[in-house]
Formats: C-alpha cells, structure tokens, sequence
C-alpha cells in the first residue's frame, strides 16, 4: 500500500496539535468537485475528533483539466505568507462554483490581502514552487488523483464520505 | 489474473496507430526508456482518472528522458477526442485491429470483457522490460511505481 514520503513538516499547512494521535493528509485541488464535496467533510471531522486530529493540505493541482487550480494553489500560498492560508483555502472551497482569476482577486480582497502584489505573483509564478513541492512529493506517495489522503502516513483508498473516514481514523486512533 | 510479462524480458516489439495517419514502433524508441501504460478505455468519469494524472507527471518522467505510450482497445479516432478533451501532451495508441493484439502480447488483455488490464511497463534503452505492475482494474495505480522503477534503470 502506498505510503506518505514526505512526512508532515514545517512547510505544511496544518490545524490541530502536533501531538494529534491521527494526522489526516489531503492531496487536493481546488477546482477539483471531488475536492469540494470532501471539504465539509473534512470540517465535520475536524469537529468530531478535535484534539484527536491534525489536518494538513497539500497541492495537487491537475493544471490541463482545471484551468484555474494551480492560480488557486498559488493564491493560498500567498495567503499563507499573510498567516491568512485556511482563510484562504477555506473560501476557494467555498467558492469553487465559480472560480475564475477575478474571483481570487476578491476573495483575497475580502482577507485585506494586497491584491497587487497577488497580480504580480500570479504573473511571476513566486509562488509556484511551494505547489511544484507539494505535488511531486505527492507523486511519489502515490496520490493517483484528487482528493488523495493519507492516515497516519497510509494512502487511503476507501471513499472519503464521513462515516467511510470517521471509521477509518477511529482504526487509526486504535479505537 | 493475467500473465503479464516480467521484468527481464524482452519487449515484445509492435507498430500502432498513433494518430489518424501516424504509426509508432517500439523499436524505434531503442536508446531511452519507454512506459507502457495499459488501461481499460477512454473516458473514465472521474477527475483522478490516470492518463490525466500521467499527464502532469511528464516533466517528471522527461527527467529520465523518458517516453511515456498510453495504450487501449479504444479507436484511434476515440483517442484523438479523448486525447484533446484532456489536452494530453503524450501519444495514446489504438490496441483496436486486431482489438487487443498488443496487450495480449504483454499478457495483459482481459478475454472476458475484451480490453486491457491497468497495466504498466519500464522498458530499458535497449529493449528489455525493467519494471511491470497489474494493478486491480479499479485502481488507479499513480506513478510513484513508474518513477522508482526509471530511478532504479542501470545508467
């Protein structure tokens, strides 16, 4: 089975405590419906396990099928510069219906982020490298598509409806 | 469960249609490595779907100077459409006349429903398979097996 390469680290984008019993990592795409039907799911099991459960997203952008999932990918990192990531993340799922670059542009205006300097990084690609990481990192683990998540560093392969994954984390919690 | 061939065994050698009025030959890709990547048809409904993915992994495979061939019973004609509504940027060649010849030759074709195995080949530079997985069909194998076996060729 495949197995996590890149252990979660520094560089992650991460809620819960580091001492979670359970890490649960999303390789994900923010144009990808699949993505967008597990992003209140995944909401619903960080309410569930709370403490219990450390949550980290990772890019894994399929740029030639979603035309704007590597701008998405790129903005979150930006906002991330800005301590503002989850906001960030959170709003392009939420949004994901009608993604578009002006859309980014007013998402990162509602954040009070500085949409000029976004512009200019979208055009420059500064922030391509952070995604270029996450999704060859993924490749290597073995994410054969969007979403992919690992358990405790193990490739899920079950759907990723909520009981499929409570089930799932509760196994590896050793519940 | 198929017999597919082996790791150090020769590449049994075809010619296909690549494009409505292109064939391609193993053997003229002699001198860099080839992946071979069977799978059971064209349009698969979902985002995940394997060719997409091999798709964005290409400048990864091209590090190895690598060629990557996607292969299925489908048409050449069915090819080139689902090539394009992908915008695929490697060949898929038709495994369609006779259906399945090819993939009976790597011991990969499923008699019963009459299309490839999700199968992958690493074939060295002169002609011999290094690497071969069958993954259940369902299962999308990713590439993580596909970029070890390139790491792990004899320089």
């Amino acid at each position: 089975m495949a197995k996590l390469k890149v252990p979660v680290g520094p560089d992650d984008h991460v809620q819960g405590p580091a001492d979670a019993p359970v890490t649960l990592v999303e390789y994900g795409d923010y144009e990808c419906p699949h993505c967008g039907h597990a992003y209140p799911i995944i909401k619903a099991l960080q309410r569930r396990f709370g403490k219990q459960l450390r949550f980290a997203f990772r890019n894994f952008p399929l740029r030639e099928i979603h035309p704007y999932a590597e701008a998405a990918a790129e903005t979150a990192e930006f906002a991330a510069t800005q301590g503002k990531f989850w906001e960030m993340h959170d709003l392009i799922f939420e949004n994901q219906n009608s993604l578009s670059e002006q859309m980014l542009g007013e998402l990162a205006l509602r954040l009070t982020l500085d949409t000029q300097v976004l512009t200019e990084a979208l055009g420059s690609g500064a922030f391509a490298e952070p995604v270029r990481r996450d999704f060859s990192g993924g490749v290597r683990s073995g994410v054969n598509g969007t979403p992919t998540f690992f358990i405790n560093g193990h490739r899920h392969d079950g759907d990723f409806e909520l009981e499929t994954l409570r089930q799932a984390i509760n196994k590896a919690a050793g519940k | 469960m198929s017999n597919i061939l082996p790791a150090g065994t020769p590449a049994p050698d075809f010619t296909l249609q690549a494009t409505p009025d292109q064939t391609l030959t193993l053997k003229g890709l002699r001198g860099r490595p080839v992946i071979l990547a069977f799978y059971p048809a064209d349009w698969s409904p979902v985002c995940g779907d394997q060719m997409a993915l091999y798709n964005e992994v290409l400048p990864e495979f091209q590090r190895f100077n690598a060629e990557l061939l996607g292969m299925s019973v489908d048409g050449v004609w069915c090819h080139a459409a689902f090539s394009r509504d992908r915008k695929l940027h490697f060949p898929l060649l038709a495994d369609f006349e006779p259906k399945g010849a090819v993939a009976k030759l790597y011991g990969v074709f499923r008699e019963r429903e009459g299309i490839a195995e999700r199968a992958l080949f690493v074939i060295d530079k002169n002609g011999t398979i290094r690497w071969s997985y069958c993954s259940p069909i369902a299962v999308n194998p990713g590439a993580d097996g596909i970029l070890e076996a390139l790491e792990n060729l004899p320089k």
